[in-house]
């Protein structure tokens, strides 16, 4: 192969695991977006808390000095050797924890809210964004964090024999990354497809009045909706942790904005779309930097935002609705 | 009636004229607030008549107002952009000479005339830039500093209609996401902007702003606002907010009036931006971030989307309130907690917003002046 | 007979699997008042929707005034002289009374954005000429002492006179009222009809005119359409629908089941 090749195949390999954690974060969008039509702001804040949980859980030396159950508990997690185990164990406590705050959020913030004009619930959700990350930066300091190694993250060697393939740079933590955004997907697919609480979302996503008239508890399905969410994107602030181990209040920000790119790009409220849209973008973002210049790094997500909403506003595999006049 | 807006504009001019040497001798930290005030009336004003009035939601002012900043301060220091150079079809004589071999690959070909297309807009606005500039450097005194302000409000307003064009079929939540984007666009680009400093900001534009020009562009902004949204012409700002469909169905074009709402916000943003590149002498495309769209949004939803005065009170609150804060985090007296929250005012800005938004969305202010419907 | 002014040609309208309006042809003379009839979900409001440009028609097109209508959009079509009513109220609701009328005159306006700007003397005299027109309307629908308060603290029937008062302000040659007496109790009805055909008179309108009340759209129109499930199914006086074997099947049948 020749190297333009090679480095062709770094550069998607590098944009699949970027998209990878977009998609987990695109996909709260979009399932909010199905139950409830709006757009919550303050996903992106979520995957930063997800990191932060498994920052305050996991990181020893900070709390070395400290006393109490919570520093015991941190010290006794540190302890754990890094490895899959670990990684594990740090996803799934993130991912409770997300999902109980995406919940409480939802129940303090948007439930009220329900009736009331969509630009009012959009502004609340800017609101509770900004609290999201300056509360963080209260608690936490505005510097980053190193996160605590989970595991060992060498680059994967290839076999000699693969020919010139061996030049490649596969991170252990883009094939983790990749494998357990693999099993989230389907974890949620199975959810959404095979349980009676994921049929009672999609119902909702149809016709909200119908299902509380067929006796589906609205408030348990949107509450369920948020904190499904909420937990992919802690998921993937605790896998983003793995491989950039450095972790601040805003980091939450620029990889929010880019999954709800995603998400409009696969068609808000579609669910495969957001994924599709997901790994597109991680894929062009990566392609950019590789590229181009990776000052327009940030720049991409948007443009491609603008051209997809002038093009084909209903994203790629969504549906145009007509407003009933 | 009519009349009398008028005549309240001038005499405030006048007074402002009058005020502005007792002024100047104000204690400088003072003096930098009450400019600071003057430049968010400008900026919430006009945000204002998009997010107030049209109802559509922008979430990317700062950007036209980086814009009027970095127009107006190259206007007054005189600088230049440099064309861009046309895409390269072939190998150059140098690599030729170094393998002769060289080629240039095919697959960029297409990218390249996209490239083509985009330079030559590029080129010609600079074009125009380096044309103009000279234009304004032969103007003696104040003028040149109007001619730069209105230079930079001119393509704040250029860049609002494109940025208005492209968001006309989106709505709420899509439009603010846009316009963050197209904020966020205006930040990369002026980052990576050589001739303008790039991400080293751009130093030593002349001090030109003062209390008269600043407080007399919030007057005229107030004013034209103001007198829009009360003519009958105006009425389709508001008519496009409370319903597109009808508003379509009584024969406005509500296309025009979204569009021309940015662009006349857009416009005053750029003045606004101008001022304070002529006050504070240093601009940071850091200073134009999504942050600071943010600070404007929230001054227009604490005064009260669509209320004038509202949205006047909260600017002046919002702009000294950093201040006092600031003020409050030195109190000994203040246990730890305290001080560090009122250091960091985006925790009480969200509060804000989160229960006004459940307990009063019409905004703190609104609703205290009783709205006047009779027209002129 | 002379160019109607609205000419219906095989309209189609089409959501999805749904044809909402299958085919449908009719026109419209000036100074004509003709019913549209049909049952709930016949196509009624879709018809309204594909004249006033805010559904483009699937199938077949809509002329004016001789000339077709084409895709213009909703705001030029109205520029031309077709206004319409709505059926679900659709008021300016952070308006007063007066201000939502006045909107519907902004497409006269000889001034443009910078007088309205500055507040030239233009400006001034044409919100003065305005200010009569719209009083004017309002006190033949008995409207003007509630000019300041707002649109949407109004009586229910008085929203839907005010929407008839606002489409009348941008002049129009063709009325289009969806379901104006919606609500209204049969006095109310009958005075409402009166008026109808008092501006339609005075301002020398055409209408359509949509509405359930056999007797009222019976007493008031020249010409009736009936639509059932987005066909057209008959067409004529008065009298002629009465005695439409179909109309009767068709329509009657539906009612006493609704
Ligand atoms: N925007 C739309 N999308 C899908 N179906 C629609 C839409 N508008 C109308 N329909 C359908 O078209 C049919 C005709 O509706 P409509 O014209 O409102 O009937 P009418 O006014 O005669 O009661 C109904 O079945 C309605 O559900
Ligand atoms: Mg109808």
């Amino acid at each position: 192969m020749s190297p333009q090749t090679i480095e062709f195949i770094q550069q998607l390999i590098n944009g699949l695991s970027q998209g990878a954690i977009y998609a987990l974060i695109a996909l709260g969008y979009t399932m909010v977006f199905g139950v409830l039509r709006f757009i919550n702001f303050a996903h992106g804040d979520l995957y930063m808390i997800g990191g932060f949980a498994g920052w305050m859980l996991f990181a020893a030396p900070e709390n070395e000095a400290k006393t109490g159950m919570w520093a015991s508990l941190s010290r006794s997690f540190a302890a754990i050797p890094p490895g899959m185990p670990k990684v594990l164990l740090a996803l799934a406590l993130a991912m409770m924890f997300c999902a109980a705050l995406g919940m409480l959020i939802e129940w303090l913030c948007y439930r009220p809210l329900r009736q009331r004009p969509r630009i009012t619930v959009l502004i609340t959700a800017i609101g509770v964004s900004l609290f999201l990350e300056s509360f963080g930066q209260y608690i936490w300091g505005a510097a980053p964090k190193s996160f605590p190694t989970l595991i060992e993250d060498p680059a994967i060697t290839i076999p000699e024999t693969w020919g010139s393939i061996s030049t490649l740079t596969v991170l252990t933590s883009q094939v983790i990354i990749f494998c357990t955004t693999l099993g989230l997907l389907a974890l949620l697919t199975f959810i959404v497809l095979k349980t009676k609480i994921g049929m009672a979302m999609r119902a909702l996503a149809f016709n909200q009045t119908a299902c509380a008239l067929m006796g589906v508890n609205v408030n348990l399905i949107i509450a369920f909706t948020f904190g499904l969410g909420s937990a992919l994107a802690g998921a993937a602030g605790i896998l983003t942790s793995i491989q950039q181990p450095s972790i601040d209040p805003l980091m939450g920000i620029l990889p929010g904005l880019k999954a709800f790119v995603a998400a409009v790009l696969g068609g808000i409220g579609n669910l495969a779309g957001a994924v599709l849209g997901a790994f597109l973008l991680g894929v062009v973002e990566t392609m950019v930097i590789g590229y181009v210049s990776p000052t327009y790094k940030d720049a991409v997500a948007f443009g491609v935002l603008i051209f997809i909403l002038l093009l084909r506003p209903a994203g790629l595999l969504g549906k145009n609705v007509r407003e009933k006049v | 009636m009519f009349e009398r807006t008028k005549l309240i504009l001038v005499a405030c001019i006048a007074a402002f004229a009058a005020l502005s040497p007792l002024i100047g001798g104000m204690n400088p930290y003072y003096f930098n607030i009450l400019i600071s005030v003057g430049i968010s009336l400008i900026l919430a004003v006009g945000l204002n008549l998009v997010n107030g009035y049209t109802g559509q939601f922008s979430l990317g002012h700062a950007g036209f107002m980086a814009v009027g900043a970095y127009l107006a301060a190259a206007m007054s220091l005189g600088i230049l952009f440099p064309y861009l150079d046309p895409p390269q079809w072939a190998p150059t004589a140098e690599e030729l000479a170094a393998d002769p071999q060289a080629t240039v690959a095919k697959w960029t070909y297409p990218f390249k005339a996209l490239w083509l297309l985009f330079g030559w807009l590029i080129n010609a606005l600079f074009w125009c830039h380096n044309h103009i500039i000279p234009l304004g450097a032969a103007l003696p005194g104040w003028g040149k500093f109007l001619f730069a302000l209105f230079y930079g409000g001119a393509i704040a307003a250029l860049a609002g209609l494109t940025v208005g064009v492209p968001s006309l079929r989106l709505k709420g939540d899509y439009l603010a996401i846009v316009t963050l984007g197209f904020n966020e666009i205006i930040r990369v680009v002026l980052q990576s902007a050589d001739p303008v400093g790039a991400s080293r900001g751009l130093p030593g534009i002349p001090l030109a702003t003062n209390f008269f020009w600043t407080f007399t562009f919030a007057a005229l902004a107030i004013y034209v606002v103001w007198n829009i949204v009360h003519s009958t012409y105006g009425r389709g700002f508001l008519a496009v907010r409370d319903d597109e469909i009808a508003a379509e169905a009584m024969g406005i074009n509500t296309t025009k009036y979204k569009v021309l709402a940015f662009v006349i916000a857009a416009f005053f943003a750029g003045i606004a931006g101008g001022l304070y590149a002529h006050f504070f002498q240093y601009i940071n495309p850091e200073g134009f971030n999504f942050m600071k769209s943010v600070d404007i949004v929230v001054m227009v939803i604490l005064g009260g989307m669509g209320s004038m005065w509202g949205v006047c009170a909260a600017a002046v609150l919002l702009t000294i309130l950093p201040e006092v804060l600031r003020k409050v985090a030195k109190i000994e007296a203040l246990p730890e907690w305290a001080r560090e929250i009122a250091e960091n005012r985006m925790i009480i800005y969200s509060l804000i917003l989160i229960i006004l938004m459940l307990a009063r969305p019409q905004g703190l202010f609104a609703g205290w002046v009783k709205k006047k419907t009779r027209p002129a | 007979m002379s160019a109607p002014l609205l000419d219906l040609d095989n309209i189609t309208v089409q959501f999805g699997g749904l044809k909402a309006v299958a085919d449908v042809s009719f026109s419209i003379g000036e100074r004509e008042l003709v019913g549209l009839i049909g049952p709930n979900g016949a196509g009624k409001t879709t018809i309204f929707n594909a004249i006033t440009g805010v559904y483009r028609p699937t199938a077949g097109h809509v002329s004016f005034l001789g000339k077709k209508v084409g895709h213009h959009p909703p705001y030029i079509i109205t520029a031309r002289g077709i206004a319409r009513t709505f059926q679900n109220i659709r008021l300016f609701a952070s308006m007063t009374v007066f201000d939502n009328v006045r909107c519907a005159c902004n497409m006269h306006l000889k001034h443009g954005i910078s007088h309205a700007l500055w507040r030239g003397t233009k400006v001034a005299a044409e919100e003065q000429r305005i200010e009569r027109d719209v009083m004017e309307l309002l006190e033949i629908f008995g409207l003007h002492e509630q000019r300041d308060e707002n649109a949407k603290a109004l009586p229910y029937g008085d929203q839907r006179r005010l929407e008839i008062v606002r489409a009348l302000a941008t002049k129009p040659k063709l009325l289009l009222l969806d379901e104006p007496a919606a609500g209204m109790n049969p006095t109310e009805k009958v005075e409402l009809m009166k008026l109808i055909r008092f501006v339609q008179e005075k301002f020398a309108l055409a209408v359509l005119l949509v509405e359930h009340d056999m007797k009222v759209v019976m007493g008031i129109c020249e010409r009736i359409v009936v639509l059932d499930y987005g066909l057209k199914i008959a067409e004529g006086t008065p009298g002629e629908i009465r005695a439409n074997p179909k109309v009767i099947a068709a329509y009657l049948g539906k009612e006493t089941a609704a």
